[in-house]
């Protein structure tokens, strides 16, 4: 049944409105109690559900985005009678290690959502199931998605390993007020630009939205950047499991910097370079300016916190905290797109998740279509309408995209890195877990003040751990 | 079973069981005894023995949790001698100990001998008593929260008065003193009341003989108090301090390791390779090395104490 593929029928139940939704589950559970008894009686499917359904368990670790698959799994439900789906939501904290407990202790879930960073180490172990049959069994459509995000899910050895959910970039949230009390224009914050030297137009906005306690801003004589009342830039942590997804990425990139030799499966990382290291220099600078804030003092509550206690004017964060910025109470908040870089470009890291599945699965059919309909437009379109994240599929993305729109949020400087193909892409290699290991100390050792050419000893380590294999 | 038979056989003797040998009675004793122990034995053995024998086992292999464990020999002490992270680990766990046991040993010490002579109410026990009784996580929070650098109580007091804020949390040379005093303010109450329980087990003829000699409150703490309460504080002491080592729930829920390796305590560092980076035989040589540190650390204040004997006859 599912060989002529599932998705253009099941758009049906995610266009309904919510009421006729639960009337027609309602329906369907009595159908489905009866189709429960004919199983039972056929000695199959008895897995406890009560009403003959398989369960199929589902772990994500976004408490924002657990509505909108919520939404998903009850239309999925409602679109076949054989299959159940558990939502089970684990914060990113605990997320990696209970999956690797599931995996040894054969209880992992069905289905989990997967990143670029853990993958390849599931994959030489052989804990994914790849999808190539299936997809080709059922005629999956690939092109429907954001151009290249199916491929970074494609592991070494030419398989692959999921199917792509959504897709993220990086941008500048600012409070709108305390730009406009700086005598700035939201607008020139549309073409900031940025270099190593001297940070550009970019850091003469940061160095105005810095106040220090006697209401003397940055870029005024008497400034006291011992004592710092409002941060130009808030930054947080070492940040990124020690990659700089919203921390440097987009500053280093932008001068001509690559992780790694290739990517995806790059076996030398390039933090000695000068590109990187001249980056990191200036990154530092805006800490001993009074700019930004020192390790010590970031350390704590979320940048967003900050930006609504009035801590910060500024910060760099991700697309999927456009909710939680925009919606803190009393202030503005507007985005504004990375700044140009000497490359003459701007750049914005550009992750994706994807939907995996466990090889030791005891369902793998019903796994599959559930990945399946998770990749659907059916269901991203319904993650677009929650507008938490931007989905895989581009004409998803865009009901997103018009969500926020209604609501007065511009968020083209995230969707324009995508459409003007600035964004670069997370660097997927073995050994994810060690590098984050070795890169998290290190970066908040440069953020305390040591000297950036330390990172020179981590990278050698780094390397040190692909010339072992 | 073996008790079954072991009553059925003593039920006949019952009007003489001088009569019987001795070497019968002390074979049914032993059969009891071992009936009595076998729980506890069992527990010892699924819990204790045998985890510690897997992990020795394991500390000798390449074990990556997913695979089957590879026998590596001394590979992982070999790397674990040059492992600057480690050492670090010990000097930064020391440091914690240092400063949690002796301001707890002495702030307990002090508030028992206060209870022990100024008051009997059950309500301040209890008072001290109740930082021990909320979970570590919630009082690890709690304090991360109110040391925030930016937001936190304790930052906006010390700014009120005009002292410079701290990052309590944040700053390298903070991040251990502030942890070990989070959990001094946990754990002092229930340390002072198991030195109040010493303090009432000592004779009070001889507080009574100091006051007639009319020795002042001074003299009596350090001639009669501190050294007939020393086998009870070696006791504390050995029990404080091998927890003290194995700090891990303050780190885990506030710092994680950081800022850089400050607060990377052995424990934690034990978690980051196993769970994080999924070398398990190395986490396991790692705990095998805290293993023996304890276990000569616990004898060390076994022999120096003297823990065995009292001066009190």
């Amino acid at each position: 049944m599912a060989s002529t593929s599932g998705t253009p029928g099941t758009t049906g139940p995610a266009a309904l409105p919510r009421a006729s939704v639960r009337l027609r589950r309602r329906l369907l559970g009595g159908v489905t109690a009866l189709s429960a008894l004919a199983l039972t009686a056929c000695g199959g499917g008895a897995f406890g559900t009560g009403d003959g359904r398989t369960t199929i368990t589902y772990w994500l670790w976004d408490a924002n985005q657990q509505p909108a698959y919520q939404q998903c799994a009850e239309d999925f439900e409602n679109s076949q009678s054989e299959y159940r789906i558990d939502v089970q939501q684990h914060g990113w904290e605990d997320y990696w290690t209970q999956l690797a407990l599931g995996f040894v202790s054969d209880s992992a879930p069905d289905v989990f959502t997967n990143h670029l960073s853990k993958y390849p180490e599931y994959v030489t172990r052989d804990l994914l199931m790849p999808l190539d049959d299936l997809v080709e069994r059922d005629h999956l459509p690939l092109d429907i998605y954001e151009e290249g995000l199916t491929e970074l899910w494609t592991g070494e050895d030419g398989a692959r390993y999921g199917l792509p959910k959504d897709w993220d970039a990086v941008g500048l949230f600012y409070n709108e007020d305390m730009l406009r009390e700086a005598g700035l224009d939201p607008a020139q914050l549309q073409n900031l630009t940025w270099n190593p030297e001297d940070g550009g137009t970019y850091e003469d906005v940061i160095a105005r939205l810095t106040v220090d306690e006697n209401g003397v801003r940055g870029d005024e004589p008497g400034f006291d950047k011992h004592h710092v009342r409002t941060y130009g830039l808030w930054m947080q942590g070492a940040g990124g499991d020690g990659f700089g997804q919203a921390q440097w990425s987009m500053y280093a990139v932008s001068n001509g910097f690559q992780y790694t030799d290739t990517n995806p499966w790059g076996t030398h990382f390039n933090f000695d370079q000068p590109a990187f290291q001249e980056t990191m220099t200036w990154w530092q600078h805006l800490i001993e300016e009074g700019y930004s804030p020192a390790f010590a003092v970031q350390d704590g509550q979320q940048s967003a916190d900050q930006m609504a206690a009035g801590n910060a004017a500024m910060a760099m964060d991700g697309s999927w905290m456009t909710g939680t910025f925009t919606g803190i109470e009393g202030i503005r908040v507007g985005i504004a797109p990375t700044p140009i870089g000497p490359s003459g470009e701007r750049a914005s890291m550009s992750n994706s998740l994807a939907d995996s599945i466990f090889a030791g699965t005891d369902h793998p059919e019903g796994a599959w279509e559930w990945v399946k309909y998770l990749a659907s437009p059916a269901c991203q379109r319904v993650v677009g309408e929650y507008h938490v994240v931007f989905p895989a599929i581009t004409e998803a993305w865009h009901v997103a995209q018009q969500k926020f729109a209604e609501e007065g949020i511009d968020v083209s400087p995230f969707t324009d890195q995508v459409e003007q193909g600035t964004t670069f892409r997370f660097p997927i290699t073995e050994h994810a877990g060690e590098i984050s290991a070795l890169l998290i100390p290190a970066f908040e050792a440069v953020m305390s003040g040591a000297p950036v050419d330390s990172l020179d000893e981590v990278n050698e380590e780094i390397n040190g751990l692909f010339e072992e294999d | 079973m073996a008790t079954i038979t072991g009553g059925a056989a003593a039920a006949t003797p019952v009007p003489r069981p001088a009569a019987h040998p001795p070497s019968n009675r002390r074979r049914r004793e032993t059969r009891a005894a071992l009936v009595f122990l076998a729980p506890a034995a069992l527990g010892f053995l699924v819990f204790f023995a045998w985890p510690t024998l897997r992990g020795l086992y394991l500390s000798l292999t390449d074990y990556d949790l997913l695979t089957a464990p590879e026998f590596s020999g001394l590979d992982n002490y070999r790397t674990l001698i040059h492992d600057d992270v480690f050492w670090n680990s010990l000097w930064v766990t020391l440091e914690y100990v240092v400063i949690n046991i002796g301001v707890q040993t002495v702030v307990a010490l002090a508030l028992a001998v206060l209870m022990h002579r100024l008051t009997q109410s059950t309500v301040i026990r209890g008072v001290l008593l109740l930082p021990y009784l909320i979970s570590n996580v919630v009082v690890a929070l709690v304090w991360y929260w109110m040391a925030d650098f930016n937001l936190g109580l304790i930052n906006q007091g010390m700014d009120w008065i005009g002292l410079d804020r701290i990052g309590f949390f944040g700053d390298e040379n903070w991040a251990i003193p502030t942890i070990a005093l989070v959990n001094v303010w946990r754990h002092m109450g229930y340390t002072a009341l198991l030195i109040f329980a010493g303090l009432q087990a000592i004779n009070r003829d001889v507080y009574e003989a100091a006051a007639v000699d009319g020795a002042n409150e001074r003299r009596i703490f350090f001639g009669i108090t501190l050294p007939l309460l020393r086998p009870v504080l070696a006791l504390v002491l050995i029990i404080t301090v091998i927890g003290s080592w194995q700090i891990f729930d303050t780190v885990a829920v506030t710092t994680k390791g950081g800022p850089v390796d400050a607060t990377r305590t052995v424990q934690v560092y034990i978690y980051d390779q196993a769970f994080t980076r999924f070398n398990f035989g190395y986490a396991s040589a790692i705990s095998v090395a805290l293993f023996l540190i304890l276990a000569f650390v616990a004898f060390a204040q076994l022999r120096l104490m003297r823990a065995g004997e009292s001066d009190q006859s």
